[in-house]
């Protein structure tokens, strides 16, 4: 072990550097730092990146919404919303529409408590509620995997400031394993109570479908209720056959402006364009991550190869020197990457105790997650990688110093 | 001897010119990235009515759940109920009260050929627009009286005055809102403080309401609602169940010019949670909260997490810029040592040695600040571009940002040639000059 120490110089190399100390020090605490801000970016950027990635539970791609504000005085509004489903349904091309109050992943809806007993001052489960038809399930494109779907005797009219909750709810797996001690068969059937006293029976349970706010910790939660709201402004729900969104949406949206003069159709959005808005934030501040670590790592490598180089132009003479008492071509270059090798090391060192300094803070400060150790050893691989990725060139250049250089007066 | 070390400087500078250049590009990328995320900070942690922001409160009062706090850490909620909101206003104890809520409604221009649209708007009382000094383009708000006897009374933003009249002095004209006619009192100028700190609950940085109205009207159900309501305490079914509820969903201000005022309020506020203790609300008495506009905004964390964060970040890549360029002025200044050493044998002293690297270290940064300034522009562009409309008037450069991003460029650089300056003012100019 010692012998191939001894063969690989690094005692030699080690005293060189001590006659440099700050270039090294400057090097080492500018890998360091970039390995600090690299891991956290990085794992922020995950974090992110999960939770763009997960499934909203619906059909995103064929579907879409559209809001109807009626203005007109004296207006039917129960006859008026029926027509509307009438006739959206039967456009061709569009596979099932149902009336909705709010809309996945968009930041704005209802949320109520559910408790398994009724009771004034018990905790309940907290989940969004989702107001269809019976053809909810259908036009969510949301799948159900145990019970029932709504019956169109089922659907109630719900007047504008009314309190009272339908008897049946259909709710998504993750609701009912947090219910129901994690097992979501259990669910099925059972009653469950709604604004601390009304009884309301699980006669359904859907894959997933996520809550209006996707910064909430309890997003997949959700409760599909059977009921129509009777008011002036009310939402649509669309979905089509694949591929045909964008034909349909302007059609749609034509068909219900003209039809009716007492009202305005806006907001005609498609889920695509309302998980983008959704996540816009996110998907910013990821890009903004990314591009500070690429250039941070590229300032880095670019300085590393700056002082090489300078310190390579003071050394020729010495450089020379070697090669002329028989130093190969390749140990020069070999010299110059392990001196690299060495600095950076103490970068990366005290970089990852700064990159998990930075992890505790963030963690206090803005309630982000621990780091995972497997990042920060990616982090200082990568690092080490690049550190001789940029010490290679100026290296190479070292070992093209000509012996007769020794010979030479000073340049 | 000014302009002779910027010479020599510009010589050094070219002589090596690829370590000047990645000296000038680091500098550039930290004060370019720093200034991006210093700017959207700034501008969020601005203050929106510095004339008077200390003598706005916004009024708590904790009529939450008995025994589930509203927040985590026990602060009272951040809207009120209806009752005691139009209490503490119908008291008018304090200079200017306003109550208000979010409201949407479809207008109906009078030309039948424009289709009738949407506005977002505000239901408020009277003393909301002497309140937040809300400039008048024409005309003005309401009175007192307007709002006891629910006036159909609207004032319009000079957008939609422009829409409606096509800019013309409206007041006295009516505008056809929800099935009513409205009489326009007065037209707002452009006005758009941001944080949008009078309503913050559905976003802090929201443009300015198109519509205001008196907030009685809004027990008339004529439009609707907009903004948060939430809900501890099941109630009876019906709009007048609602208004008696304990739903919190509308906001109130008040003016307190001096702390006298202030302190006068409090007690009034927590006189009437002790009253209403009696009738079994009010589980907490002593936990109603007034703060002032910019405790406020700092209690509900306008400035966003990603935003702080970002800044902490650029500090940090400003940092890595600046050792960057600590190591190249030490290659540079070190790799002049013949020069100083020719220089000192031909008298320069130590102090002109110092004086002459310092000028050359503050021109890179100079040159960086420039660089980073460009760059600022840049990165704030794509800011607008990535986050959307909302950050529009929270990405742009002001004149103190510039001073203080040349300022910053200038002082980092200056700092960081400080020891390669040091360093090469201790040559000895024998050694240098026996070794020629």
């Amino acid at each position: 072990m010692l012998e191939l120490l001894a063969r690989l110089e690094l005692g030699l190399i080690f005293r060189a550097l001590m006659r440099n100390k700050i270039g090294a020090l400057l090097i080492a605490l500018q890998i360091a730092l970039t390995l600090t801000i690299m891991v956290n970016a990085i794992f922020m950027m995950q974090e992110r990146s999960q939770q763009m990635a997960r499934p909203s539970g619906l059909d995103e791609t064929n579907t879409f919404y559209l809001s109807n504000t009626i203005f007109a005085q004296n207006y039917n509004t129960q006859t008026a919303l029926q027509q509307d489903l009438q006739r959206i349904r039967q456009t061709p091309g569009v596979v099932a529409v149902t009336q909705i109050n709010a809309i996945p992943l968009s930041g704005g809806g209802w949320s109520m408590g559910l408790q398994t007993k009724p009771g004034d001052d018990l905790e309940g489960t907290g989940t969004a509620v989702y107001m269809v038809d019976e053809h909810g399930i259908e036009a969510l494109g949301v799948e159900l995997i145990a019970g029932e779907n709504f019956q169109s005797s089922d659907i109630v009219w719900r007047e504008v400031g009314s309190t009272k909750w339908p008897p049946k709810t259909i709710i998504t797996k993750a609701l009912a394993e947090a219910m129901f001690e994690g097992d979501w068969k259990k669910a099925l059937g059972k009653t469950v109570y709604i604004d601390n006293h009304q009884p309301v029976q699980i006669t359904g349970i859907i894959n997933g479908l996520q809550a209006p706010w996707n910064g909430w910790n309890g997003v997949e939660r959700s409760m599909l209720v059977p009921q129509q709201l009777d008011g002036k402004g009310s939402r649509y729900f669309i979905r089509t056959e694949a591929g045909r969104r964008d034909e349909l949406m302007p059609v749609i949206e034509k068909m219900l402006a003209d039809s009716d003069r007492g009202r305005i159709i806006r907001n005609v959005t498609s889920m695509q364009q309302t998980r983008d808005e959704s996540y816009q934030e996110h998907q910013a501040t990821n890009t903004i991550l990314l591009t500070v670590i690429i250039v941070l790592t590229l300032i880095t490598g670019f300085g590393i190869v700056g002082l090489a180089m300078f310190s390579i132009n003071r050394r020729t003479r010495q450089i020379g020197t070697r090669r002329a008492l028989g130093a190969s071509q390749w140990q020069v270059m070999r010299y110059f990457m392990l001196e690299n090798l060495l600095i950076s090391f103490a970068g990366v060192i005290l970089g990852a105790a700064g990159a998990v300094g930075l992890n505790i803070w963030l963690v206090a400060t803005f309630s982000m997650s621990p780091l995972s150790p497997v990042l920060l050893v990616i982090g200082v691989v990568a690092l080490l990688i690049v550190g001789q990725l940029a010490v290679s060139y100026p290296a190479l250049v070292a070992s093209k110093i000509s012996p007769a250089t020794a010979t030479r007066g000073r340049a | 001897m000014f302009s002779y070390y910027l010479k020599l400087a510009y010589l050094s500078c070219k002589r090596t010119w690829g370590m000047t250049l990645l000296m000038v590009c680091a500098i550039g990328l930290g004060i370019g990235a720093s200034m991006t995320t210093i700017t959207v900070n700034y501008l969020m942690s601005a203050n929106p009515i510095p004339q008077k922001s200390e003598q706005l409160f916004f009024v708590q009062m904790d009529s939450w759940e008995p025994n589930n706090p509203y927040s985590d850490d026990g602060d009272a909620p951040e809207q009120v109920t209806y009752r005691d909101g139009t209490y503490l206003w119908q008291a008018q104890k304090a200079k200017r009260q306003s109550i208000q809520t979010g409201m949407s409604a479809v207008i109906e221009p009078a030309d039948k050929e424009v289709l009738p649209f949407m506005v977002q708007g505000r239901a408020n009382s009277a003393d909301f627009f002497p309140m937040f000094d809300v400039p008048f383009l024409y005309g003005s708000g309401w009175d007192h009286q307007a709002d006891l006897k629910k006036e159909r009374v609207i004032v319009i933003n000079a957008e939609l005055n422009e829409r409606l009249f096509g800019g013309k002095d409206s007041t006295g004209q009516t505008v056809r809102m929800a099935g009513e006619d409205y009489k326009v009192t007065g037209v707002i100028d452009r006005w758009n403080p941001k944080p949008k700190f009078y309503d913050i609950s559905t976003g802090a940085f929201n443009a300015v309401e198109e519509v205001f109205v008196p907030f009685s009207l809004i027990t008339e159900q004529k439009f609707s609602r907009s903004g948060n309501t939430n809900c501890w305490k099941p109630s009876e079914s019906g709009f007048q169940a609602f208004l008696d509820s304990e739903c919190i969903w509308l906001q109130l201000w008040v003016e307190l010019p001096t702390e006298q005022d202030k302190q006068d309020y409090l007690s009034f506020m927590n006189a009437y949670a002790k009253e209403q203790h009696q009738y079994g609300r009010f589980a907490r008495t002593d936990n109603n909260k007034l703060r002032d506009v910019m405790q406020w905004l700092e209690n509900q964390q306008v400035v966003s997490d990603d935003a702080s964060m970002m800044m902490a970040m650029s500090l940090m890549f400003l940092l890595v810029c600046l050792l960057n360029t600590v190591g190249l002025l030490l290659a540079k200044f070190l790799g002049k040592a013949s020069e100083i050493g020719v220089r000192q044998a031909l008298g320069a002293s130590r102090n002109d040695l110092f004086i002459q690297h310092l000028i050359e270290s503050g021109c890179i940064g100079l040159a960086g600040g420039l660089l980073g300034l460009v760059l600022a522009i840049l990165g704030l562009e794509a800011i607008k571009v990535m986050y959307g409309d909302w950050i529009r008037d929270l990405a742009q450069l002001d004149l103190s940002l510039v001073a203080m991003a040349i300022g910053l460029a200038i002082v980092s650089a200056l700092l960081a040639g400080l020891y390669p300056t040091w360093r090469a003012c201790q040559v000895q100019p024998s050694v240098q000059l026996k070794s020629q």
